[in-house]
């Protein structure tokens, strides 16, 4: 036994810890519960990989750890069992690794903010939830973790929640979730019903000796399902909506959640359950084009945002439909890289981004920053390592999992490498933009005025622009080695036991052509943003129409409100319960009503003393009955 | 006389102690009574611990009535159990959270409540039909006063409302019974059941149909199933606390119970006929309870809405007639009982702060009184069925019971879900999130002892019901087995044409 267990339940004390007595509790308490059990639950992790052997060419079979039943019903058992695999593997590194950094950054940057110790109470939460996640080893337990994480999500994203769009936001991405979830669940009776069990073992290897299905069938309406589900956790077309509002939270958890960690649970489900996909003649295509389209979309939207979290917001859900092309065209482990280094890149261009909102004390709109090259120093050279490392420059991390991916693309069906080449083009264009306003020309801010009032509700007025403490600074260089080197850690190789590499080499152009655009965007932005700053609104109000549809982000959210959620707001109240529920059924039911009321009047008035007329009526009912049965009795 | 028996006769000795003890005693003395009833209850446990005995434990058969034979048979099965544990947790509970809440009359109040602890553990142990009747009857009673005596503004209304609702099912009902015991000459469940599992009782299928419907009707009313449903709002809304809190958690429990004891094991044939029509109200009021939950101004009502939604699953799991559906049925009886039960208990603790119901009365509670919110926050999430919390094992096995049966109904009632999400996190932002006013902040204190001691013990259990289902299910699981083994038997000997099973299995492969 390698207690497994021990890995989720350490941020589960942590949170117990902190969430009962964490009011109690001085913040450097606080923080060596909170920091402390993430980091053990790492170097747990750590212990059992090596023990496992998964760093030195062990870990091809999967290994498992039952603990005990939690619902047994008929045929139907459905066990806490925690299992690791190289894929579980890989996700365990990034989620208690970047977690880890992400709360030692969380303890600088949340330090004036009140609700301390329930901020790290969710935090570690959410670790718990995270880790039942991957660690699950069937559809279950993964479901635990996937909607506990979503709940984290909820929490979290509404942390200041004495502001409406806060709570709002929460609201939204939980209940976009669950539209998500409801699928998920769908297919999780459809695998319950069909294989009489949920274990990913058994299910997968009774799959593997079935035969792919030639048309429409089981595999295809369990993908599908689970599909469903994947585009509301991981953010895709149509389900995406809830994530930009999600940067309503603090920073770090945009982050660690609503970036590096949580959004790919979506990505590791399909990737965990490859082979109920690859069995379906549709299904992969499916992902992929739902990637692909989520993919340029986004970026589209990305292009025209000026508020920093948003720009990265919409970076996520772009780069996550790279992941899921990835998956799409059968590239697994190409996907699972690009999780990981996505993760280091991502995690560090929020927490950058937090490190320059810190610095203008909350500000978050990037046309009031400007200039911070200047104040803060650090933050904008991590930055630019992540942002080069996005943007695909040659033999950084993004490169090395995006051009990956990319290739397979290729195999599958040219034109998909285009327009992902062309969405790797815009990438590299909106988040260079965002650099150049951030750090470049001069800094715009009102220093006086800007009291706290940015969205993240992150202010102390210190007015000069400053660079962030060293418990903020340290994670964010960790990060960036990360992201610079990251594309070194060879994980298609490490995930061959599971999903096999193809055959052949790639051409080599279809690399020159991805880098090229990358560094065409770059470019672009530079010209834009550095060498004249007043063309980008001369082409804006050329292409006015484009720009106004790519600012509202093609007006989604307004078309989901009016087709979805007003009419069934509005018909609930006016026409079931108005209508069918007040006058209709009631209607009809006080007919009876005036009739009984006038018969309990009578009643009330027979009797003087409630206790006896209570008694009065037994027995009148039981004499009425007995004389009954009686008279029915004799004349049997 | 089994500990059974004595479970069933103290709360009725402690109803009649509590009329001759004074007045200034009687909130003391019931609360120390109920804790004993439910202490000693705990006792019923013991042979379900180890083992999980599929038949009848602490039976007692006495006769009561000479002619017509009527007799005193209790006992105690899986199915059972819970129920009765659920009863006896809930009235020390029902009793603490009326501690400040009643001020009037307060003898006679505590004095139902025990009363109606009587009756309700009565119900679900009866194994004779007329007891069963009897029991029926002396729960609604109670009820009836504690809701038109210690209720709101429009309580008579309400009281007399869910008076004749309940009655004229129940007229039905005794009708049917009677017309069994004509027919076999007996009233005890038990040896009816045998008739007819023997095949020496046989109903030509009209007669079976209006039987099941006599019983079927009196049930949907008390669960209650869409359309029936509208007394519950009024109910729930005029109601006090303790009202509210035993009425949704117990006496609803009635029904359901009732559905799966009798209307299923007496009448299979006709409940297999009947189980797509049922299924389909159930579904309707799934979606119809969630839709309507999600627009409601007032917070009990939103709550009690709530409660139509959540036992629809109940019913549609019992008419799946698959052991997972029934064991999520059972098991969401229980769930049931204790998040809307604590949703009511923290409802009416709002209630004693700001004297309203209204959601817009609200909002910002969170700064004033975090516990609360906190507390309310866990029971919001068990609500709408979050793993680890209880609802969510009782709503999975419905729904895979249905997916198993019908895969179509499994899609509709899987709405449900997101729609409960929709109206309790709504209810939550309006009610705890935001800035609050400042009349609200000044009388809105956090949780005192005496509250947390009344809601703990129910968030404690949302949490163990949800990770460690296996403490309850076993002795559940068995009893169903059992159940749907009595059915299935009477089917496959009954049914002439094989045609209906084969279209059943076509359907679910489909």
């Amino acid at each position: 036994m390698q207690q497994l267990w021990l890995i989720p339940i350490l941020p589960l004390l942590g949170f117990l810890l902190n969430g009962i007595f964490g009011k109690r509790l001085a913040k450097p308490v606080i923080n060596v519960i909170a920091v402390g059990s993430v980091l053990l639950s790492f170097l747990w992790v750590v212990k059992t990989l090596n023990a496992l052997g998964a760093f030195s060419g062990g870990l091809e079979q999967t290994y498992k750890e039952h603990y005990y039943t939690w619902i047994q019903s008929g045929a139907l058992n459905i066990s806490v069992d925690f299992a690791i695999d190289r894929l579980t593997a890989v996700m365990l590194m990034v989620v208690t690794g970047v977690g880890s950094l992400i709360h030692i950054y969380a303890t600088g940057y949340m330090s004036h903010e009140g609700g301390y110790y329930r901020f790290f109470a969710y935090l570690n939460l959410f670790m718990f939830f995270m880790l039942t996640l991957v660690l699950g080893a069937n559809f279950l337990l993964l479901f635990v973790g996937w909607e506990g994480v979503g709940l984290c999500s909820y929490l979290l994203i509404g942390f200041y929640f004495l502001e409406k769009f806060a709570t709002d936001a929460g609201n939204k991405a939980f209940i976009v979730n669950r539209i998500g979830d409801f699928g998920f669940a769908l297919a999780i009776f459809l695998v319950g019903f069909h294989f009489n069990t949920l274990d990913f073992t058994t299910v997968m290897t009774q799959v593997k000796g079935m035969p792919i299905e030639t048309s429409a069938g089981l595999f295809t309406g369990i993908s599908l399902l689970l599909l469903v589900g994947a585009t509301g956790k991981s953010a895709q077309i149509p389900l995406y909506v809830w994530l930009p509002d999600a940067m309503a939270g603090p920073t770090p958890v945009s982050a660690l959640i609503h970036a590096a960690t949580m959004v790919t649970a979506g990505v590791y489900m399909i990737a965990r359950t490859s082979q109920i996909y690859l069995h379906s003649t549709w299904a992969l295509d499916i992902v992929a084009i739902v990637g692909l389209t989520t993919a340029f979309v986004a970026a589209t939207i990305g292009l025209a945002q000026n508020d920093i979290k948003k720009v990265f917001a919409y970076s996520t859900v772009s780069q996550l439909g790279y992941m899921f092309v990835g998956l799409g065209v059968g590239a697994f482990s190409a996907g699972i890289f690009h999780l990981m280094t996505h993760a280091f890149f991502k995690a560090l261009l929020f927490l950058g981004a937090g490190s320059v909102i810190h610095a203008c004390s909350g500000e978050q709109d990037m046309r009031h920053m400007g200039g911070l090259r200047k104040y803060t120093p650090i933050t904008m050279v991590t930055l630019l390592c992540a942002s080069l490392a996005i943007a695909g420059f040659p033999y950084l991390s993004g490169a090395a999992s995006k051009d990956l991916i990319l290739e397979a693309a290729y195999e599958h069906a040219p034109w998909m490498y285009w327009v992902g080449v062309f969405t790797a083009g815009m990438t590299a264009f909106y988040v260079f933009r965002a650099f150049f306003l951030t750090f470049f020309g001069e800094y715009k801010g009102k220093p006086a005025a800007s009291h706290g009032h940015g969205h993240d509700d992150h202010g102390h007025g210190h007015g000069e622009p400053h660079e962030s403490p060293a418990v903020m600074w340290i994670p964010l260089a960790i990060l960036a080695v990360l992201s610079l080197g990251g594309g070194f850690i060879n994980i298609p190789h490490f995930l061959e036991p599971i999903f096999p590499l193809q055959e052949g080499e790639p051409a080599r152009w279809l690399e020159y052509v991805a880098t090229a655009a990358g560094l065409g965007g770059i470019a672009l932005a530079y010209l834009f943003y550095v060498v004249s700053p007043g063309l980008p609104e001369s082409i804006a109000n050329t292409f006015k129409g484009v720009h106004t549809l790519i600012y509202n982000k093609y007006f989604v959210d307004e078309f989901y409100d009016s087709t979805v959620v007003e009419p069934v707001v509005g018909g609930s109240r006016q026409l079931l319960w108005r209508v069918g529920d007040v006058r209709l059924i009631d209607g009809l039911a006080n007919g009876i009503g005036s009739t009984a009321r006038g018969v309990g009047g009578i009643l009330r008035r027979a009797q003087s003393g409630y206790i006896r007329s209570y008694a009065a009526w037994v027995i009148a009912g039981a004499v009425l009955a007995i004389a009954y049965i009686g008279f029915w009795g004799a004349s049997r | 006389m089994t500990l059974l028996d004595i479970v069933l006769f103290l709360p009725l000795v402690g109803f009649l102690l509590l009329l001759i003890l004074p007045k200034e005693s009687s909130r003391m003395a019931a609360m120390v009574l109920s804790s004993v009833i439910f202490v000693v209850s705990l006792g019923l446990l013991m042979p379900y611990w180890f083992q999980y005995p599929s038949g009848h434990t602490f039976s007692t058969d006495v006769q009561w009535i000479s002619y017509p034979p009527i007799r005193y048979h209790v006992a105690l099965d899986g199915l059972s159990l819970w129920l009765v544990l659920l009863s006896t947790l809930l009235t020390p509970i029902a009793a603490l959270v009326s501690w400040n809440y009643i001020d009037k009359r307060v003898k006679e109040y505590y004095a139902f409540l025990l009363l109606l602890e009587f009756g309700v553990i009565g119900v679900f142990i009866s194994m004779d039909l007329f007891l069963f009747y009897v029991f029926w009857e002396v729960s609604l009673v109670p009820m009836y006063f504690l809701i038109g005596i210690w209720g709101h503004e429009r309580r008579i209304y309400a009281a007399v409302k869910f008076f004749l609702f309940t009655m004229a099912g129940s007229v039905l009902m005794l009708g049917a019974i009677i017309f069994l015991y004509n027919r076999t000459g007996t009233f005890d469940y038990g040896q009816i059941q045998g008739m007819i599992q023997t095949g020496s009782l046989v109903f030509d299928q009209r007669t079976e149909l209006v039987l099941f419907l006599a019983f079927f009707i009196a049930f949907a009313i008390k669960v209650p199933i869409f359309p029936l449903h509208t007394w519950l709002p009024d109910a729930h809304v005029e109601a006090p606390t303790a009202g509210s809190l035993m009425l949704a958690s117990v006496m609803l429990k009635m029904g359901t119970y009732g559905l799966l004891r009798f209307c299923v094991t007496l009448f299979p044939d006709a409940a297999h006929r009947c189980a797509p029509w049922i299924a389909g109200l159930a579904i309707i009021g799934i979606i119809y309870g969630a839709l309507v939950a999600l627009v409601q101004p007032n917070m009990k009502k939103l709550v009690a809405y709530s409660s139509v939604s959540h036992l629809g699953f109940v019913v549609l799991g019992i008419f799946t007639f698959t052991q997972q559906g029934l064991d999520g049925a059972v098991y969401q009886m229980l769930n049931h009982g204790i998040s809307t039960g604590a949703l009511f208990i923290l409802v009416g603790y709002l209630y004693e702060r700001r004297h309203s119901l209204e959601i817009s009365a609200y909002g910002g509670v969170a700064t004033p009184a975090p516990n609360l919110a906190i507390i309310f926050l866990i029971t919001t999430l068990a609500s709408i069925g979050l793993p680890t919390l209880n609802n969510f094992i009782g709503e999975y096995l419905v729904l895979q019971g249905t997916a198993s049966a019908n895969f179509g109904w499994a899609v509709f009632a899987s709405l449900g879900v997101i729609f409960s999400a929709c109206y309790m996190l709504w209810l939550y932002q309006r009610t705890f999130f935001g800035r609050a006013s400042e009349s609200l902040s000044h009388h809105m204190p956090d949780l005192t002892t005496r509250e947390w001691a009344a809601i703990l013990p129910l968030v404690l259990l949302m949490v163990w019901m949800g990770s460690f289902a296996q403490t309850f299910l076993p002795s559940i699981s068995v009893q169903n087995a059992a159940i749907l083994e009595q059915t299935k038997k009477l089917r496959t000997e009954r049914v002439a044409i094989p045609a209906r099973p084969v279209a059943e299995v076509s359907r679910a492969n489909r």
